[in-house]
């Protein structure tokens, strides 16, 4: 379908409703590689053979990750004039004892997580709600979506259409109000204006830095020089952080929109997606999404009828996390290896093949769309004074509802944890959270009442960065941590200035001493001035921001950097030069199931007596202590 | 796969000689060989109009390429921050072990297994993880570690 008018997107709009909300009964599967790597593609499958099986009529059709990545596979059922359903954790065994009901044209109750009574739609067309009348039985006991403690304090605006269009489809991306605010843009706002809306909501950077998109945007709309560049960093390469891939894998387009009209405000035709090769899924659903958009006629020539025109290129990364940094992803685009370079010149002057470039993130380009509909003056009224509007959060590590989050700028790190994320799993404490993923640093208990927001986690020694969060119990040694980050920063340096090249090495070697027992308080101060040297000293923000784990948890946690120096002791029992593996004779019922795991043989011992271990052939890979059933193993 | 001037021809007829296709094109070249063979670096080189040390220089910047043959199944264990604090470490260790690979990542001798590690495959809320070819595989133990590699033996 050809969208080159206002009367074809209401045309497209009116087809993509209908498909959305088809007048029969719609089964969603989700899809998403969380979706995927837990089974869903089975589910799916299934289902699709059952529909055919019995020509139902009825839809059975894939959609994006609302954010609940712990509950997947995921499956919604919508009957017209019921309320949609969520099913939590469906195996294809659950999936067939749904089908049966569904083709009865019942609502399952097994299984059953929470229902949508009514669709949002923020953009256009909605709210939308899915029933009239009152629910009865089951149905009214069971949690709106909005009243689970996952979803209570979140808003989804970047994930606006996440879990409920199927991505490759254009016409459910047009239904939810897509691709108007372009129009808008294109015929009713000029450059300048589109420029300064943006501006005025405040929204900045998602990829880390947090700079005020509008003034980028401004800065590269005076450059000169031409042709001119918009990009989209989808290198997310933050372990922890995979927020980027879920929007691109559950609603392309609206990253296309955003560089669309960002485009139209600095004065650009062409653009450039840099996405990790590590993001299979995502890589091919933004490749379909930009050739339904071509198709369409909403990228290339004269788009929209305004003699606007903008055409998207797809670049895949080959594995370097530098290449996330500005200077090096642009290096890269250009086929060199990624090494960035100081930016007394920035790259909204000389950035791209020496043409001015503006960079933003997938997360910052979805946002674009939704300042221009519904205008600055409403998006301002989310967040708080420095940060305006939401981020998206990946809630992992040692916390129950794993998953990914979008809440208001300003939430406080013990709401996200404890109320979202549900705490800590088997009653383990919380002991500190890392935010901002390995530029970022560790935030312990005692600030935990931090509000999350750009100048507050300044402050605190992390930084925002793409919003990995990680949370840590006390199972999880800070000195390992920061070790961990470092040999990551050590990998990934891409080697061009010396205080990242060596100053990293040195200080892992420091902290190499410090977890095997040795060293001296000295040699924390060491690493405490080398740190500085190098966060001053670095060409990029990669070695500028290295040291921050490491300065992060010598700051909250000097203590336990002490304890290994002084006593020779981990308290986290992490650190393997520091621990030994023992049996404990008392719990110990002979089971032997250790004896079989151990690689060395260093334990023995017969059924139903206590086992020994052999300290001196102990390699301390764990593996006895995570088959013991009956916690017998002690590690100290 | 053997090197051949056809597999090598339908990869370049893709790009126009300019350096900028440099990466997209050794980037076809891996997928199709599963490492990048001395011979299509030189090709590739020709081709683009960009010197063989410019070629060498990306091969070995970019995790993406391998200079050396790959095993017939590609094992990449997570070490990303999640699946670190959940125990990533000793799972690979049992990786490590199983496959008897010498240094941190290596090929097995019988070209079965190519064990590496990758900082975070997005995949969180399963960790720790592993991907083996195409498939994920979540909540790994070192148990489970060695029951994956003898599934995959079968194979």
């Amino acid at each position: 379908m050809q969208i080159t008018s206002f009367d074809d997107l209401q045309k497209a709009k009116g087809e993509g409703l209908v498909q959305l909300y088809p007048d029969k009964p719609k089964i969603l599967v989700g899809m998403a590689t969380c979706g995927l790597a837990a089974g869903a593609q089975k589910v799916y499958d299934l289902l699709n053979k059952k529909a055919q099986e019995a020509h139902w009529d009825g839809v059975v059709e894939k959609t994006g990750c609302i954010g609940f990545c712990y509950k997947e596979p995921l499956v919604d059922a919508v009957l017209p004039g019921k309320p949609r359903v969520t099913y939590e954790q469906v195996t294809p065994e659950i999936a067939g004892a749904l089908w049966e009901e569904l083709a009865a044209g019942k609502i399952p109750e097994k299984q059953l997580m929470a229902r949508i009574d009514v669709d949002d739609m923020i953009l256009d067309g909605g709210p939308r709600k899915f029933y009239q009348g009152k629910l009865k039985g089951f149905l009214a006991q069971t949690p709106r979506y909005e009243d689970l403690d996952f979803f209570k304090l979140q808003r989804h605006i970047a994930m606006r259409n996440c879990g409920f269009i199927d991505p490759d489809n254009l016409l459910h991306y047009v239904a939810r109000g897509g691709y108007f605010a372009l129009y808008k843009a294109l015929t009713a706002m000029t450059p300048d204006e589109v420029i300064a809306a943006v501006t005025t909501a405040g929204l900045r950077g998602r990829g880390g830095g947090g700079f005020p998109t509008g003034v980028k945007w401004a800065s590269c709309r005076k450059a000169k020089g031409w042709p001119k560049y918009v990009l989209c960093n989808a290198d997310e390469g933050d372990p922890g952080a995979y927020m980027d891939r879920s929007l691109i894998e559950g609603d392309p387009h609206s990253i296309l929109e955003g560089m669309l009209i960002g485009a139209y405000a600095i004065g650009s035709s062409e653009g450039y997606i840099y996405v990790r090769a590590e993001y299979p899924l995502a890589v091919k659903t933004l490749q379909r999404a930009i050739f339904s958009a071509r198709e369409a006629g909403l990228l290339g020539q004269n788009i929209l009828g305004s003699g606007f025109s903008f055409d998207i290129k797809i670049n895949l990364g080959g594995g370097a996390f530098v290449c996330g940094e500005s200077t090096a992803l642009m290096a890269s685009i250009e086929g060199k290896p990624g090494e960035p370079r100081a930016k007394y010149v920035h790259t909204v002057d000389k950035g791209l093949w020496n043409r001015p470039s503006n960079l933003n993130n997938v997360e910052t380009w979805a946002n674009v769309p939704v300042i221009i509909a519904k205008g600055a003056d409403w998006y301002r009224d989310i967040g708080t004074e420095g940060s305006k509007g939401t981020k998206i959060f990946s809630l992992v590590g040692q916390v129950k509802n794993v998953g990914l989050v979008e809440v208001p700028m300003g939430v406080s790190i013990k709401d996200l944890v404890m109320q979202v994320g549900g705490g800590v799993p088997e009653n383990r404490e919380f002991k500190a959270i890392q935010i901002g993923g390995p530029s970022g640093g560790c935030i312990p208990k005692e600030h935990w009442g931090l509000p999350i927001d750009f100048d507050s986690l300044w402050d605190a020694g992390a930084i925002m960065g793409s919003g990995g969060m990680i949370v840590m119990d006390n199972s999880t040694c800070m000195v390992d941590v920061a070790k961990f980050f470092l040999d990551f920063l050590i990998d990934e340096s891409c080697g061009k200035c010396i205080p990242c090249r060596l100053g990293l090495k040195r200080m892992r070697e420091l902290l190499e001493e410090f977890s095997g027992g040795k060293g001296s308080l000295e040699d924390l101060n060491e690493l405490e001035s080398l740190s500085e040297a190098v966060k001053d000293g670095s060409l990029c923000a990669l070695g500028g921001s290295a040291p921050n784990p490491v300065l992060t948890t010598l700051r909250y946690f000097r203590e336990e950097y002490e304890a290994h120096i002084l006593q020779g002791k981990c308290p986290a029992a992490v650190c393997k030069d520091l621990i030994t593996y023992s049996i404990n004779p008392e719990l110990c019922n002979g089971c032997t199931a250790c004896v079989g795991e151990c690689p060395q043989g260093a334990i023995t011992g017969t059924k139903k007596e206590p086992h020994l271990l052999n300290a001196s052939l102990c390699i301390k890979c764990g593996a006895c202590h995570e088959v013991c059933k009956f916690g017998a193993v002690d590690v100290a | 796969m053997s090197v051949t001037f056809k597999a090598l021809e339908t990869i370049l007829e893709r790009y126009p000689p300019s350096s900028e296709h440099l990466i997209s094109a050794l980037q076809d070249v891996q997928a199709k060989f599963n490492y990048l063979p001395p011979e299509a670096m030189t090709a590739v080189c020709d081709h683009l109009g960009v010197p063989l040390s410019r070629g060498w220089a990306v091969a070995t910047f970019y995790k993406t390429f391998s200079l050396e043959p790959k095993g017939e199944h590609d094992v990449a264990v997570c070490l990303g921050t999640a699946c670190h604090v959940r125990g990533a470490a000793n799972v690979y260790e049992k990786f490590r072990r199983d496959l008897g690979v010498a240094g941190p990542e290596g090929t097995t001798r019988d070209l079965k297994f190519s064990l590496r590690q990758v900082r975070c495959l997005g995949c969180c809320s399963m960790a720790p993880v592993a991907q083996v070819d195409e498939e994920i595989h979540g909540n790994l133990s070192q148990r489970k570690a060695g029951h994956l590699l003898k599934m995959y033996r079968k194979r």
